[in-house]
């Protein structure tokens, strides 16, 4: 009986060993900055996941080389001293060879000179403009920039022939970039900004600033900023009756805010990647496959709905494991590999880094959608 | 006449979110009156009302009656045990030890309800229909008249049981004087402990009514009880007609001050109110010189 236990027990040590694909070689270190966390943590919590996902789905396929990956992460809980001691941990402790993240643009930028000092690649999720413009030599990004969503909702604008608008943003650090854009942007497209209003991201009821905007000539309301506002400045809307379009931002580009607007998030129009609508798009769209396999996979495994924002974690990941594949895993191998992406198939986008440009993408990274029926529908 | 309905909207919008805090601050005044404490956790109570009601609501597959009905049970459960467990064991502490202890059970309340709900902000369906009323003008939605309703059956019961009721009028008693109070024969600690029962109670319908509209999260309770903290000072702690009319007006200056001059303001003009008030009259601009503090 213990002769069988015995063998039983070596075939079970055999088929352990085995199964761990490059036992002896050391894996590849990469680190992680996520707001997992705060008030950031609708970003860093689907990026942490994703990562996580697509970081295991590596090594089961074998890794890189015959190398496992390891993800180390930290949370930087939206924190930008967080955010600067976990960089440094990561850098001179766990001696990473890349860093994705961190989640947010404060975050990131506070990270941003001590990996060129440390010369570590990394590549943020955030979408502020100003973390790749200037191009930083070691920074990437995959998060669309804003001024990509705001041009998308002005070509539109002035395809319905809509001049004057007005403006509606959250006085936090995305609706001011955002709110810089609509005003930077506005000129070129022929549109007004008539009247610019703004409000705080725990406002619980925007109808004043809405009562002030139906008062104005405004043919379009465009607000921006991310769940809840948004979802109440909806209702707000239908409340007052007013019926003028209503664009939002793709801060918002997600299921949950159709919860939580019900019945007054139909007709709003909205740029967002690819991510949200992966099964309407044509089958020409060369995103789509991996779009499908992202949003299945994190279904499959976390049970929630594969966002944009883990999408710009998935992008990194492997963004970072092709540059590892072709230049090696030193990190001014990788950096240089970076750079040279071309035609990437992203989440976020199809990227083309150069040495010029950091971000990667033009304004074919959005496309916009409408909010029928509970659901989405794209805008031709 | 363009602006004639402009006014009446932001006076309607003031006036339902003046009527929350005014439902948020009688609970901080009911629970200062017995205890001369500010219970600082009072905004939990009104994050409770709403993630609980939720909560039964979707998880428990109650329908809305029972779901609100058990969700003021629960909160006020909360507020007993807060009492029982944090306040009670150290009566003798003084009332700046026990501001704190609210503190951290504030921060506790709000810990415990992010891991247990999540971070998401939820959305209850609103009590009756969606659809938008029209008054001189301006619109409101149904859930507006719950707000305006239930406050005021607030106001009058509230009324009603300290001045009739012989429990409310011990409370009375022990808001004047508790040593006299108990030299009567008044239990005072059982008024304390009652107090929490009210003051939670009224807080998380404040949060029930309130969240179709506004939505809620585990984080709701934070400015929502500052807000309703500044209602009970400009009433001067009142657990009559001042904190409620403080909380009114201001609502009303905030969506007066959102429409007219800027949203970016819109907080900034409430707490200037707050330091004005607490320089010029920190006993309330309603406190008459001789009046009951209840």
């Amino acid at each position: 009986m213990s002769g069988i236990r015995c063998r039983v027990f070596v075939a079970l040590l055999f088929v352990v060993l085995t199964a761990c694909p490059a036992l002896g070689a050391p894996p590849i270190k990469i680190g992680a900055l996520f707001s997992i966390t705060g008030p950031a943590s609708f970003l860093g919590e689907p990026e942490r996941n994703t990562a996580q996902m697509v970081v295991d789905e590596i090594n089961r396929a074998g890794g890189i080389g015959g190398r496992t990956l390891e993800l180390v992460t930290y949370d930087t809980q939206g924190d930008a001293t967080k955010a600067v001691q976990a960089a440094t941990r990561l850098i001179k402790e766990d001696k990473v060879v890349a860093i994705i993240g961190p989640s947010t643009t404060g975050d990131t930028m506070a990270v941003i000179p001590l990996v060129e000092k440390a010369q570590i690649p990394l590549v943020s999720c955030a979408a502020g403009i100003k973390i790749t413009e200037p191009v930083k030599k070691w920074v990437f990004k995959t998060a669309q920039n804003d001024s990509l969503a705001v041009a998308r909702i002005y070509e539109q604008l002035k395809k319905q022939k809509i001049s004057r608008i007005a403006v509606l943003t959250v006085s936090d650090s995305f609706g001011s970039s955002g709110r810089e854009q609509l005003t930077a942007q506005a000129k070129s497209y022929g549109i007004q900004i008539i009247t610019d209003e703004t409000y705080g991201p725990k406002d619980t009821d925007m109808t004043a600033q809405l009562t002030k905007i139906r008062g104005t000539q405004a043919q379009a309301i465009v607000c921006w900023g991310t769940n809840p506002g948004p979802a109440i400045i909806a209702r707000n809307v239908k409340q007052l009756g007013l019926n003028i379009p209503l664009y939002m931002s793709h801060g918002v580009s997600s299921k949950k805010f159709i919860e939580l607007a019900g019945d007054a998030a139909d007709g709003i129009i909205l740029p967002s990647g690819r991510v949200l609508v992966a099964n309407l798009l044509p089958n020409s769209d060369p995103q789509k496959k991996n779009l499908q396999k992202f949003v299945k996979d994190y279904q499959l495994r976390y049970k929630a709905e594969g966002d944009h924002f883990g999408g710009h974690a998935w992008d990194a990941v492997m963004l970072l494991k092709d540059a590892i594949e072709r230049g090696g895993d030193s990190p001014a191998g990788i950096r240089e590999q970076l750079e040279q992406t071309r035609n990437f198939m992203g989440i976020g986008g199809i990227y083309n880094y150069s040495a010029q440009d950091h971000a990667g993408l033009t304004k074919d990274a959005f496309v916009l959608v409408e909010v029928k029926e509970k659901g989405w529908a794209l805008v031709k | 006449m363009e602006t004639a309905s402009q006014i009446v909207q932001y006076l309607l919008s003031g006036l339902s979110t003046g009527a929350i805090y005014a439902l948020i601050g009688l609970g901080f005044a009911v629970i200062y009156n017995a205890t001369g404490i500010i219970n600082f956790a009072q905004g939990e109570f009104v994050m409770l009302g709403g993630m609980l009601t939720l909560f039964f609501l979707a998880e428990m597959k109650l329908p809305l009656v029972p779901a609100v009905m058990l969700a003021i049970l629960s909160s006020t459960a909360v507020g007993i045990a807060f009492e029982r467990l944090a306040i009670r064991p150290l009566r003798n502490a003084t009332p700046l030890r026990l501001v704190i202890i609210t503190i951290g059970a504030s921060i506790l309340i709000r810990g415990q309800a992010m891991l247990l709900w999540g971070k998401d902000t939820h959305a209850l369906p609103p009590f009756s229909g969606n659809d938008p009323l029209e008054i001189a003008g301006a619109t409101i939605l149904p859930q507006h008249l719950w707000i305006f309703a239930v406050t005021l059956l607030i106001i009058i019961a509230s009324r009603l049981f300290f001045h009739y009721s012989i429990a409310g009028k011990a409370m009375r008693a022990c808001a004047y004087n508790p040593r006299a109070a108990g030299l009567v024969g008044i239990d005072v600690r059982q008024m304390v402990l009652f107090s929490f029962v009210i003051s939670s109670a009224i807080g998380s319908m404040a949060g029930i009514i309130v969240a179709p509209l506004t939505m809620t999260s585990y984080d709701v309770g934070g400015l929502l009880g500052l807000k309703g903290f500044c209602a009970a000072i400009i009433g001067g702690m009142s657990s009559g007609i001042g904190t409620v009319i403080g909380g009114l007006l201001l609502g009303i200056l905030e969506s007066l001050g959102a429409g007219l001059i800027s949203a970016s303001y819109k907080d900034a003009i409430a707490f200037i109110i707050l330091l004005v008030i607490l320089f010029v009259r920190p006993e309330g601009v309603f406190k008459k010189t001789e009046t009951e503090r209840v």
